[in-house]
């Protein structure tokens, strides 16, 4: 089995459709949105989830306030500030809390607090055509969306197995932190999308940095470089540098909104025919051509460089 | 009054509207700057500046210091599966610890202490009469969420009373959270396309859990459908502007410029924001 992942560091540059044309372009496959807390995959896969499973992950505290005698000594423990007097009763805010337990080890009465699993979100599996997809809604202010998205990550791999499917495509989360750690193990090689913009290549940087700190493949795709084609030559150039393969640049197409925000892709008229057979190669390069590990030069210290 | 610009989606201009508000403001009195997207700061690019005072951010790791009985009590209370009690020793994970303290308060030995690890910095700068607070974490580290809030209690505190504006990372779960957590408005920036409706509802929905006001600006309002706007007039949300795509402010963000003084369309969402924020003062519901 193969598992291939589109990310890019910077949101908004084109991650959810690409991912949603290469599914279709590869015909069978699993796709899997890693973006749980704000998932668009399923707007472009449509069909209905055949399966829906509550995630539990992590408990929250809460106190009783009966035997409670009131000595705030959890509050005085807790680092979240997730305890607060309300004048009558210590109580447990359950959005700040993590569930560390550091409140039950510091009160001075066993069985005052106690806790619950805590329901982080639901993750759903659906069938759109010869596509499967894997996808997951987080709860409301919730903060185990690493957790969910190794889980969802996993399911898709088990349902590829179950099925004999041989790809799976990750549609990475934005930015460089605990998400898209835990979307990144695993992986045979990743696409990063950008685009040519002072804030697409900082970004890009910086998720080229993080692939080479994990060891992953990659290669790149300038997504509407053609709004600024020079800034587009200069991220060219350096990606030559440090050694990353471009897998394709995607122009821009007004049309492509407008057929995404009719849930349909870009890959049919009115896009026009350059535009799709630039996605139908990129797909073949990201799939089958190069990639490398980054080769990165050293980060220069923060003060030192102009903001 | 602190000012928290937010999408669930990324890429919908948050970063285009904070920088160039922040910029407007800080013509008429004490402004400040935060850039909260500590995974990947932009603001920095748009508001130039040549040199930035540096303070590095850590959070706190167990670390033996003392004789280790292997007891394994650390193990046992720890949450998140961190910390690991080998025969005489421990072996921390830093990208799975939530710095609770837990392990140093049960361990029977007091052999734990809590020692800093670094995650990334807080750079403070001046651009003019604006200051600017930008937050980046190390590459390679996973726990954005304190930098988030180290950099927002910063501009907070060293801020008080003045108008601070925060540039929040995208999506809604915590680093999202801690970015507008303090906030006395936040702006939803969206697009009205089907993605841009679902994240907004999202968006929405985390602050109010949250308990705080929101307002909205609709980006690239001519390239898309009426459901964003719909959405918005159900939900009773503020519109504080329609900000059409247009030349003039791509090419400025392509060359990393301030496109408030070329487009009188982005000054006009500008000045209905500040209008908004000003009433908001005078009828005294913000600071």
């Amino acid at each position: 089995m193969k598992t291939l992942a589109v990310f890019s560091g910077k949101g908004g540059t084109g991650k959810t459709t690409l991912v949603a044309c290469f599914a279709h372009l590869a015909g069978r496959a699993v796709a899997v949105d890693c973006d749980v807390d704000a998932a668009n995959l399923g707007l472009l896969l449509p069909g209905d989830d055949v399966h829906r499973e509550p995630f539990l992950a992590g408990r929250k505290a809460t106190i009783n306030s009966t035997s409670c005698r009131a000595c705030g000594a959890c509050a005085e423990a807790c680092r979240f500030d997730a305890i607060a007097w309300t004048g009558k009763d210590w109580v447990v805010d359950p959005m700040a809390c993590e569930g560390c337990g550091v409140c039950s080890l510091v009160c001075p009465k066993p069985a005052v607090i106690r806790y619950h699993d805590n329901l982080a979100g639901h993750w759903m599996r659906r069938r759109s055509g010869s596509v499967s997809l894997v996808h997951a809604a987080l709860g409301v202010a919730q903060d185990n969306s690493g957790k969910l998205v190794a889980k969802v990550r996993q399911e898709a791999s088990l349902w590829a197995d179950r099925e004999g499917i041989d790809l799976v495509l990750v549609d990475g989360p934005p930015g460089i932190g605990c998400p898209v750690h835990a979307a990144m193990g695993q992986l045979d090689r990743i696409l990063v999308v950008t685009e040519p913009t002072p804030s697409g290549l900082h970004d890009l940087e910086r998720m080229l940095r993080l692939a080479q700190h994990f060891g992953v493949s990659a290669s790149v795709s300038i997504n509407k470089w053609d709004l600024a084609p020079k800034l587009t030559r200069i991220i060219e150039e350096a990606c030559r540098t440090w050694g990353v393969p471009l897998a394709g640049r995607i122009p821009f197409d007004p049309h492509v909104p407008r057929l995404l925000a009719a849930g349909r892709l870009p890959l049919e008229p009115p896009v026009d025919q350059d535009t799709t057979a630039a996605i139908e190669q990129c797909w073949q390069r990201f799939s089958e051509g190069d990639s490398a590990i980054p080769n990165m030069p050293a980060e220069e210290p923060w003060t030192e460089q102009p903001l | 009054m602190i000012l928290s610009f937010a999408s669930g989606k990324g890429g919908t201009g948050k970063t285009l509207l904070a920088t160039n508000l922040a910029w407007m403001l800080s013509k008429r009195g004490p402004a400040t700057y935060v850039d909260a997207d500590v995974e990947e700061p932009n603001g920095h690019l748009f508001l130039k500046h040549k040199t930035a005072r540096l303070e590095r951010v850590a959070v706190a790791l167990p670390k033996l210091q003392g004789s280790c009985t292997g007891c394994g009590v650390c193990q046992k209370v720890c949450a998140f599966h961190a910390i690991l009690a080998l025969k005489d020793r421990v072996m921390v994970f830093p990208e799975l610890c939530h710095s609770c303290g837990a392990c140093v308060i049960a361990c029977p030995e007091r052999a734990l202490v809590e020692t800093p690890h670094e995650i990334g910095s807080i750079s403070r700068a001046h651009l003019g009469d604006l200051q600017l607070l930008s937050g980046r974490l190390d590459v390679g580290q996973a726990r954005a969420t304190p930098l988030v809030e180290a950099v927002v209690e910063a501009a907070t505190r060293e801020h008080e009373g003045e108008l601070v504006i925060v540039d929040s990372p995208p999506g809604t779960s915590c680093s999202a959270m801690a970015a507008v957590r303090r906030a006395d408005l936040v702006v939803l920036v969206t697009e009205p396309t089907p993605f841009g409706l679902n994240d907004l509802k999202l968006a929405v929905e985390m602050c109010r859990a949250l308990k705080r006001d929101v307002v909205a600006v609709v980006n690239r309002s001519d390239l898309g459908d009426q459901e964003v706007a719909l959405y918005l007039e159900r939900e009773g949300i503020p519109t504080l502007g329609q900000l059409p795509f247009h030349r003039s402010i791509a090419t400025a963000y392509a060359q990393g410029q301030l496109a408030v003084g070329r487009s009188a369309k982005l000054r006009t969402v500008l000045d209905a924001i500040i209008a908004y924020c000003d009433d908001r003062t005078f009828e005294g519901r913000t600071p």
